[in-house]
């Protein structure tokens, strides 16, 4: 497939998604956890000739995915990672799904078990907007990267950047890149920045992790 | 319909076999077949039937594995009962498996009785058929078996191994056994070993077999008679396990069979009972008791852990082979936790796995149906898989 046919059938793939497929090397082994229909899956396997694996919770995306030609399976990043063995993957990415997971901890050290790196991305409660809706409305805070009301959300475990810095330094986790984003996928911040100032400006962030040696 | 006994006995003698059987090939002359029971089987006979054409590089052979009780004939009409081929939905023209691009071999199992070697066959020592002197035989052997007719039409490797519950229990066996052989795998409906409530099911179909008089200790090819009745009746309880409650009640419901009220008696009141009675009567025109046994007591014994000491994903620790495994969510035959342990064991390895469960009602038989979902998600695993494997796409 070229790129034109990809961005035809698929259109443009999001920027997060973008970025991450960036950090990802070509021909490597990915495993991508809630890939969803397989857009960063497909992106990969076609322009990084990566041996690329998906995992999604709903059947819908799939059935999808194995139509498209993608080996993806129906599993739970917080139960099914447990199967694979150390170091299958050179990669394991997890999208906009951190958030959703049962035990986030427990998954990022899976994660970095059966991957030598981790690709994580998620929206940050941190980011400036969410915090003036809760002090101004009183209300929980719906944006763009957070679109859904408190009693539908599968987001039970909200986090933001300067929360997961800390659970990363306390889990054993290394930071090897970030990148922040504003509101329409603007950069506003990397590693480099003071963590306290991306906190504010970013709605969501996309983690390139690594364990300490 | 005031009986269940059926008309006609399935006509066990070797030249009707023969008419029927189609392609035949003689194997295990020089090197038998060994079974795992012990027994060196050769020279024997396979039949088979193949659809479309070897590629010069010899890369688009696929075979498909056929269930319990179905057989070689997956496109054509059958010859015994004129019925069209059990696949030929799936195996067709611009379908997934398409005879314009791939080379595909469908093998009547050892133990069956659509002119491989199995009971109705004869036994060259007595000079009759085999009957219950035929050795029991395993899903492996049966794999073995294939292999070999494979050597003898010197194919290496093959693009494609694909089949249905007990089809499944070969693809896995196939995966497990031959790892080189095997480029894509598609284990359908199927597990990695035979539950316990599933031999109880067999075992009420064997021993309806053998409480029917006729049956002689499996020697009824001598007696004149068939075991038709008990075969029947065990046709009549698997089939129950092959639907869903929701199809049958979908299906018939409580509806009465040709009266307006209930006969107070046994004759077939209802629909249901109607229908189960037309499907043991069908069934046993087409297909010879012992071979049920022999066949049911081969998926009886299938168990890929225990064989490779109780770890199920030690059986595939070789295996390059790319998988999609299928299960369907009303079919507790084979429900969907069988299938996804093998994914698991599968995962265990960090093996190319795709796995999909499709929603329907229609329980166990649904691999056999057009079912849309399941065509459209095999069709893209397939086109993938032919993709890395260098054939020619036909879109």
């Amino acid at each position: 497939m070229t790129a034109e046919t990809f961005v035809q059938r698929r259109g443009a793939i999001r920027v997060d998604l973008q970025l991450i497929a960036d950090m990802v090397d070509a021909k490597s082994r990915v495993l991508d956890i809630g890939c969803g229909d397989g857009a960063l899956l497909e992106y990969l396997v076609h322009f990084k000739q990566v041996d690329g694996r998906g995992m999604e919770l709903s059947q819908q995306g799939v059935n999808a995915c194995v139509g498209n030609g993608l080996a993806v399976i129906q599993g739970d990043a917080d139960t099914d990672l447990r199967a694979y063995p150390d170091g299958a993957f050179d990669y394991v990415i997890l999208s906009q799904t951190l958030q959703a997971t049962r035990d986030p901890r427990g998954v990022l050290q899976q994660m970095l078990r059966v991957g030598r790196r981790a690709v994580v991305s998620f929206p940050n409660f941190g980011y400036w907007r969410v915090r003036l809706g809760l002090l101004l409305n009183g209300r929980m805070p719906t944006t763009q990267t957070l679109p859904y009301s408190w009693y539908d959300t599968p987001n039970i475990h909200l986090c933001t950047i300067r929360d997961f810095l800390d659970m990363s330094a306390s889990a054993g986790v290394e930071i090897e890149r970030m990148i922040a984003l504003g509101k329409d996928g603007r950069r506003v911040g990397s590693a480099v920045d003071l963590p306290a100032l991306i906190n504010w400006r970013a709605e969501q962030a996309v983690f390139l992790l690594g364990t300490k040696a | 319909m005031t009986s269940a006994l059926p008309a006609a006995a399935f006509p066990s003698s070797p030249s009707a076999i023969a008419l029927r059987a189609g392609k035949r090939a003689t194997l295990g002359v020089e090197q038998k077949l060994r079974l795992d029971c012990g027994v060196e089987l050769g020279p024997f006979t396979l039949a088979y039937q193949t659809y479309g054409t070897l590629n010069p590089d010899k890369s688009n052979a696929v075979l498909i594995c056929h269930a319990l009780t179905l057989d070689q004939f997956v496109v054509e009409t059958h010859p015994v009962t004129g019925k069209p081929g059990w696949w030929d939905s799936f195996v067709a023209p611009g379908k997934p498996l398409d005879p314009a691009k791939y080379f595909i071999i469908c093998i009547n199992v050892v133990g069956g009785c659509m002119g491989s070697v199995g009971p109705t066959e004869i036994d060259p020592a007595t000079g009759k058929p085999y009957g219950l002197n035929f050795p029991v035989v395993t899903i492996a052997d049966m794999v073995r078996a294939q292999a070999m007719l494979l050597d003898h039409l010197g194919i290496d490797s093959l693009f494609c191994v694909i089949g249905g519950s007990m089809g499944g229990m070969q693809v896995l066996q196939w995966a497990s056994a031959y790892p080189d052989r095997v480029f894509a795998a598609i284990p359908v409906a199927t597990a990695a070993r035979h539950s316990a409530q599933n031999i109880a099911f067999h075992e009420v179909g064997r021993q309806a077999i053998m409480a029917d008089p006729d049956w002689h200790n499996g020697d009824y090819y001598s007696h004149g008679t068939s075991p038709h009745r008990g075969l029947a009746v065990a046709r009549m309880a698997a089939h129950i396990t092959y639907l869903s409650e929701t199809a049958l009640h979908r299906k018939f419901g409580r509806n009465l069979q040709d009266r307006e009220k209930l006969g107070f008696g046994f004759e077939a009141d209802f629909q249901v009972e109607s229908y189960l009675r037309h499907q043991g009567s069908t069934f046993v025109e087409r297909f010879d008791a012992n071979s049920y046994l022999y066949i049911t007591r081969a998926m009886d014994y299938f168990d890929l852990a225990r064989e490779h000491g109780g770890v199920l994903a030690n059986a595939f620790r070789n295996c390059r082979s790319r998988f999609c495994l299928v299960s369907f969510t009303s079919d507790w035959l084979f429900p969907t936790p069988e299938s996804r342990e093998v994914v698991q064991a599968l995962n265990a390895v960090a093996a190319n796995v795709s796995f999909v469960e499709i929603e329907t009602d229609k329980g166990h038989d649904a691999f056999l149906l057009d079912e849309p979902e399941m065509y459209k998600v095999l069709d893209g695993f397939l086109e993938a898989a032919a993709s890395a494997r260098g054939l020619k796409s036909r879109k």
